[in-house]
């Protein structure tokens, strides 16, 4: 399985909650399987998506998926201490690991290779860490959302991409509407 | 004048409950006063960048964020301020300890200093700066200009200002 595939799996789960989506391809596949007012699609700012939803989850009750890669996580590491020690029980970070930059023309990453995410996230002090093959992604999502306990998915996949447009909607627009469905 | 308090109770005053901070010796006691309050949510980043998507996501969640940081985070910042909260357009007050400036101790920040204003200008980024201590009296129009236009706005906070650095 690769991350469209789970995306296309998950997207009846995500449609009611409140989603921040990696940059790249990871927010131009879900914008193309199921656009949602309730999806923040990052247009740049590689890295930044886990610390963006955890900022929400601390600002207000409702539950937060944040998409991520390991090539985001990679880049923005600093931010597994944060969340640990910021506990938001409405925070769930979702990092599909296919071990690549997909993005950039699927280079590997060290998450591919020795490093261990979900053991990271565990070192940093992350108390409900789970890793699971991308076939049970859907399950796992559920059943953090049941859990309402703050919670880390190392979801492993296959290398590769969807093809699919980039998203030519206009930032303040995406940021508007989500603010909206935010509040609604 | 005690400006610590002085600027925990403007932000306070301004709404701003959700404020991330990375340390420097000058801003110690306003990061302490911060913690100390409670009516803000005070998270430590790790790094600038980390720090601005926890506001951009707070601000998303209908909390006004702020940012205290060194000069030094411009550096590390450019792309985060242009594609992040300039891009998606996000009101964020950035309150920065302009180290490198008079009454410096330590030459490399001298480095960074000088590209500052220079950087901020580049970026479009409204920039203040508070030279005497008395200049804090701005803070509160600053705050609320901030979040009337949705820009990151700088407020360059210089070792004079904060009453030079003892014996050192």
């Amino acid at each position: 399985m690769i991350r469209s595939e789970i995306l296309k799996e998950i997207a009846p789960i995500l449609r009611d909650q409140l989603v921040v989506c990696n940059i790249g391809i990871p927010s131009q596949e879900l914008h193309a399987i199921d656009d949602q007012p309730t999806n923040f699609y990052m247009l740049g700012t590689m890295g930044l998506a886990s610390s963006i939803g955890l900022g929400l989850a601390l600002a207000q009750p409702k539950p937060v998926i944040v998409i991520d890669g390991d090539g985001s996580i990679l880049t923005n590491l600093g931010t597994l201490p944060t969340i640990a020690n910021n506990v938001a029980d409405n925070y769930i970070l979702l990092i599909i690991d296919n071990g690549s930059y997909g993005s950039t023309g699927d280079q590997p990453t060290y998450a591919g290779q020795k490093t261990s995410l979900a053991k990271m996230a565990e070192a940093a002090g992350c108390e409900r860490v789970i890793e699971c093959q991308a076939e049970e992604t859907g399950r796992v999502l559920q059943e953090a959302l049941d859990a309402r306990q703050m919670t880390i998915i190392v979801s492993k996949c296959e290398s590769g991409n969807a093809k699919m447009p980039p998203i030519t909607m206009d930032p303040v627009v995406i940021r508007d509407r989500f603010m909206k469905a935010v509040q609604a | 004048m005690n400006i610590d308090k002085k600027i925990t109770e403007d932000l306070v005053a301004n709404d701003i409950s959700f404020v991330t901070t990375v340390p420097c010796k000058q801003l110690a006691g306003v990061i302490a006063e911060i913690d100390a309050h409670d009516a803000i949510f005070h998270i430590p980043s790790n790094k600038e960048h980390e720090g601005m998507g926890l506001c951009a996501g707070a601000f998303m969640g209908g909390k006004r964020p702020a940012i205290i940081m060194q000069n030094t985070a411009i550096g590390v910042t450019i792309n985060t301020l242009a594609t992040l909260i300039q891009y998606y357009r996000m009101p964020l007050p950035m309150l920065i300890s302009y180290r490198g400036e008079l009454r410096e101790p330590i030459a490399c920040q001298v480095e960074m200093a000088v590209h500052t204003k220079a950087l901020l200008a580049q970026m479009h980024i409204p920039t203040y700066h508070f030279h005497h201590q008395q200049d804090v009296a701005e803070l509160d129009a600053i705050l609320k200009y901030t979040f009337m236009c949705n820009k990151p706005v700088a407020i360059l906070t210089d070792a004079n200002f904060w009453g030079g650095y003892g014996d050192q």
